[in-house]
């Protein structure tokens, strides 16, 4: 899988720090999972957090704060737990939003054969899975905010490229695109929006309130 | 335990300045290293040194004096975020008592022991706050056992170049990265282009992954 759109110094850096909101964070650690280039960059900003430890000034502790802290390792540290399998195409950090497995996913019709399944999130952003049958377009939109697109199955093109698998787009309020789903393979995406989006057409803008896009 | 404990609490209080660190156990000090034409700041090294032996040896006085540098300014971070002084300092316990358990996590090739235990601590503050921060799946292998020596090296010395760059940074610019790091700026609020030297660090981490992830194939874990 060869990834050509990653994420931003931004977005690295605030997921590192820890402030990004839950539906950000999950595409931030599902496209790390992905991709070890950015996994790396991850490392590297999260570096920067070690280097703000290593240089702070020194809070006064308890006089028997170290005393509290021995007695409370009663064990020896804990064994390296087994990482969490991998089932299919969905890495392990959406795996407990969906139930478990893409075929658990409960999909709801949005029009024109796409359909979407709103993912469980707090914070002011919202997380949904997209499923676009191949060569399906998805209705022209706008955004109010940033829009955080990846791509788990498939492939989708819009005005400004193709993202294939791992490759993750960051819109903002100047793209106004209308994705279309490759042939071939269906189309599945995480997204995650931090405003609602902006149709462009009559019917979607309608529909909207009750898709909560 | 006794001795070990009388030892731990007579520096406790005092607090060093940055960059210089508390005496370590004799038995772990090491000199600063020169290999490969690396050389080393010695208090990283010695960090490394000691977490290796909490995570390896079960050592409590490694242990303790990772406890008396770390704990002081794990504290001071998470004032400097927000938590008032005395909830700070129970968080300040909690992560070091899971550097402890979780210490067979820690891998000296891909982070230095400031930058695991930042991750831990960041981590305390994000459940304070009752959020949800979902994390990258783990790699489907563990620290190298005996993991490269200077691979550990070169990211110890570019972590130390880091901060040093950090501290060199215009005031402003300096401001608006620890403001990312101790109070929630939104990424849209982070600034592209942040003048860091992190290209380094990066290619460094990332050799690491590439050397994992070949000796995976080579030799698949059971």
């Amino acid at each position: 899988m060869t990834i050509r759109h990653h994420l931003s110094d931004s977005l690295l850096m605030a997921y590192a720090a820890g402030s990004l909101p839950e539906a950000f964070a999950l595409v931030v650690a599902t496209h790390v999972s992905m991709c070890d280039d950015c996994r790396a960059r991850l490392a590297a900003h999260e570096a920067v957090g070690g280097a703000m430890i290593a240089a702070t000034d020194c809070a006064d502790m308890a006089d028997d704060a170290l005393e509290v802290c021995l007695a409370r390792l009663t064990a020896p540290p804990a064994p390296r737990p087994r990482p969490v399998a991998r089932h299919g195409i969905i890495p392990s950090p959406l795996q407990s939003y969906l139930g478990g497995s893409l075929e658990s996913v409960k999909w709801r019709p949005i029009g024109m054969g796409v359909r979407q399944a709103i993912l469980k999130t707090q914070g002011g952003a919202r997380a949904r899975l997209l499923y676009i049958p191949a060569g399906q377009a998805v209705p022209d939109h706008g955004h109010r905010g940033t829009e955080l697109t990846l791509v788990l199955q498939g492939a989708f093109r819009d005005e400004t490229d193709r993202f294939g698998p791992g490759d993750v787009e960051i819109a903002t309020q100047d793209l106004h695109h209308t994705p279309v789903a490759e042939a071939g393979a269906d189309c599945i995406c995480l997204a995650a929006t931090d405003a609602p989006l902006r149709f462009g057409g009559l019917l979607p803008r309608l529909a909207q309130p009750f898709l909560r896009i | 335990m006794n001795d070990m404990m009388l030892d731990a609490r007579s520096d406790m209080l005092e607090c060093a300045p940055r960059w210089h660190y508390p005496a370590a156990p004799t038995a772990a000090r090491v000199k600063p290293y020169e290999r490969h034409g690396v050389t080393v700041d010695p208090s990283h090294q010695d960090w490394t040194v000691q977490l290796l032996r909490v995570r390896d040896h079960h050592d409590k006085q490694a242990f303790a004096a990772l406890f008396r540098h770390f704990a002081p300014r794990i504290k001071a971070f998470l004032m400097k975020s927000g938590t008032p002084a005395a909830l700070a300092e129970d968080c300040a316990q909690d992560v070091m008592a899971t550097v402890w358990q979780k210490a067979a996590l820690f891998d000296p090739a891909r982070a230095s022991v400031a930058t695991w235990v930042f991750t831990i601590a960041r981590n305390r503050r994000i459940d304070l706050a009752r959020r949800v921060r979902p994390e990258p799946e783990d790699l489907p292998w563990g620290p190298a056992p005996e993991p490269d020596q200077t691979d550990a090296l070169i990211l110890q010395q570019e972590t130390t170049r880091l901060g040093a760059a950090i501290a060199d940074l215009p005031e402003k610019q300096r401001n608006l990265i620890e403001r990312a790091y101790f109070a929630d700026l939104s990424h849209s609020e982070i600034a592209e282009e942040t003048g860091l030297p992190l290209g380094t660090i990066k290619s460094r981490i990332r050799l690491a992954l590439d050397r994992l992830r070949q000796n995976m194939t080579e030799s698949p874990q059971k």
